[in-house]
């Protein structure tokens, strides 16, 4: 009886968004007589910062401040479509159909700002702190906020955009059943060594080491909160987390969250995060979706890191102490 | 059922409400005295998220009678900034991205605080010690560790 060493790997290369009925989401993006935009979605954040995204890539592509930027995501009955935030396709989907009202309402704002300069739109460029100039005459400019004034009041025009973004359903070719289930990948790949306790079938998570491809991340501090909290769910999901903890009998089973067991701060695992930016051609400013996918090598990786420290191949999650044993023991008795 | 006259400080303002008698202290913070800054998780005492500091204790809200409470200090996340200046504790975990959902923001920040108040320059054992009566589904708990630690520096430092 002893603890012994075992270190696995995985790799995943997982698609950004999903494709049943095809794959839609829309945007409209329109400017307040302060000269800053409102960007209506029914897409929801759930904490992982769909907003402040949203923001930055309607910031970027208006050419204004992300301050500027108002997001609404009230209501679904209300808002423009969206399939919704799950499927890794948040910032890739509502992020594309985003850029596209903001090119739409850029535009608009454009061809005011012409009006009131007398030169053509094509020849103005934004300065990204909230003006817009002549290219090569900055003197000769017009703040955004004068802009939205006059085609409010002078021009009644509504600086405004709709963006749609869709990814067609694919279907299967007849012959091969080949398809094209999305049109971005994102990759990941885990490296994890584990203590496995042979005799009380305790796992131990020594290191996790997690490379991530995501294409551009957009915002990289909330990206690296999404891999460190994605990274660490993954663990919980390999080794903790079920309905059932420990019992095979429902008699035994939780009746609610309040039972399930959800691993508290003493249980994380040393964890290595490295990022690489790949941007995705046709990414909204190259970004993928790296979501869901940041909570899946790990599984993969710890089951067979277990299998190198004890030799026995679990394929039922939760990883229990107890799935452990018994497959030591059936090792065993197999051995005699 | 008879109503209960329940008085006590809450971050350091005088309150005082009649409650039905057997309310749990979230319940009056949050439906009477309008602070919902402590959060309603599972409502058994294992979450965390309800916690609040009642006389330099944590303790959870909703396993605690309100009046119990009667004359005690009660302590929120809601207090915590003074003027308009976020608490050291509140500026770290921003810093340090130590929030996604945010719901289980307000109970690991007051247990952080109750560790900082009696050890001022925690290990990372100590602080993990300190919230592991707390659980959040989104960060992975690293952030969290980090922006406590954080804190813990920035205070010393302000203090040296």
């Amino acid at each position: 009886m002893a603890i012994r060493r075992g270190r696995g790997v995985a790799a995943v290369n997982y698609p950004t968004g999903m494709n049943l009925g095809g794959d839609p989401s829309q945007a409209l993006v329109h400017s307040t007589p302060t000269g800053n935009f409102m960007v209506t979605l029914s897409s929801v954040d759930l904490g992982q910062g769909l907003k402040q995204v949203m923001a930055q890539i309607c910031a970027e592509t208006i050419g204004v401040k992300t301050e500027q930027v108002i997001i609404d995501t009230a209501d679904t009955d209300t808002g423009p479509h969206c399939m919704g935030t799950f499927a890794s396709r948040g910032t890739h989907r509502i992020g594309n159909a985003v850029i596209q009202a903001a090119k739409e309402a850029r535009q608009v704002m454009l061809e005011v700002a012409a009006e009131a300069l007398e030169v053509d739109a094509g020849d103005l460029e934004t300065d990204g702190e909230g003006n817009i100039h002549v290219k090569g005459a900055p003197q000769k400019s017009i703040s955004i906020f004068d802009t939205a004034l006059m085609a409010h009041f002078k021009l009644g025009r509504s600086i405004s955009g709709r963006g749609m973004f869709l990814v067609p359903r694919s279907y299967p070719e007849v012959e091969t059943g080949a398809m094209k289930p999305s049109t971005c990948y994102a990759h990941a790949c885990t490296v994890a060594e584990v203590d496995v306790d042979d005799e009380t079938g305790e796992v131990t998570v020594v290191s996790i080491k997690n490379v991530f491809e995501i294409g551009r991340a957009l915002n990289p501090k909330m990206v690296e909160q999404q891999l460190v909290g994605g990274s660490w769910m993954g663990i919980s999901h390999a080794l903790y987390e079920t309905t059932e903890p420990y019992y095979p009998a429902r008699d035994h089973a939780g009746t609610d969250f309040n039972e399930y067991l959800m691993p508290g701060p003493g249980d994380i695992a040393p964890t290595e995060i490295v990022v690489l930016e790949r941007p995705a051609e046709d990414g909204p400013y190259g970004a993928k979706g790296p979501g869901e996918m940041c909570a899946n090598p790990q599984i993969p990786a710890l089951a067979n890191a277990i299998f190198d420290a004890v030799g026995v191949r679990i394929d039922m999650m939760p990883i229990t102490p107890e799935r452990i044993l018994r497959a030591l023991k059936e090792q065993r008795a197999t051995a005699h | 059922m008879a109503k209960v006259p329940v008085q006590f400080s809450l971050n350091g303002e005088e309150k005082a409400e009649f409650v039905d008698s057997g309310s749990t202290l979230l319940k009056v913070l949050r439906d009477k005295m309008g602070d919902t800054s402590p959060k309603g998780g599972c409502l058994q005492g294992t979450c965390g998220s309800c916690s609040v500091v009642v006389d330099g204790e944590l303790r959870l809200s909703c396993l605690t009678l309100a009046e119990t409470c009667d004359g005690a200090d009660i302590q929120t996340t809601a207090g915590l900034a003074s003027d308009g200046v976020l608490h050291p504790l509140q500026r770290a975990f921003m810093d340090e991205f130590a929030a996604q959902c945010g719901f289980c923001t307000p109970g690991m920040i007051m247990a952080a605080k109750v560790l900082l108040d009696a050890n001022p320059d925690p290990t990372r054992e100590d602080v993990i010690e300190a919230l592991s009566g707390n659980v959040c589904r989104c960060t992975g708990y690293e952030p969290i560790i980090r922006a406590v630690l954080t804190a813990a520096r920035s205070n010393s430092q302000n203090a040296a």
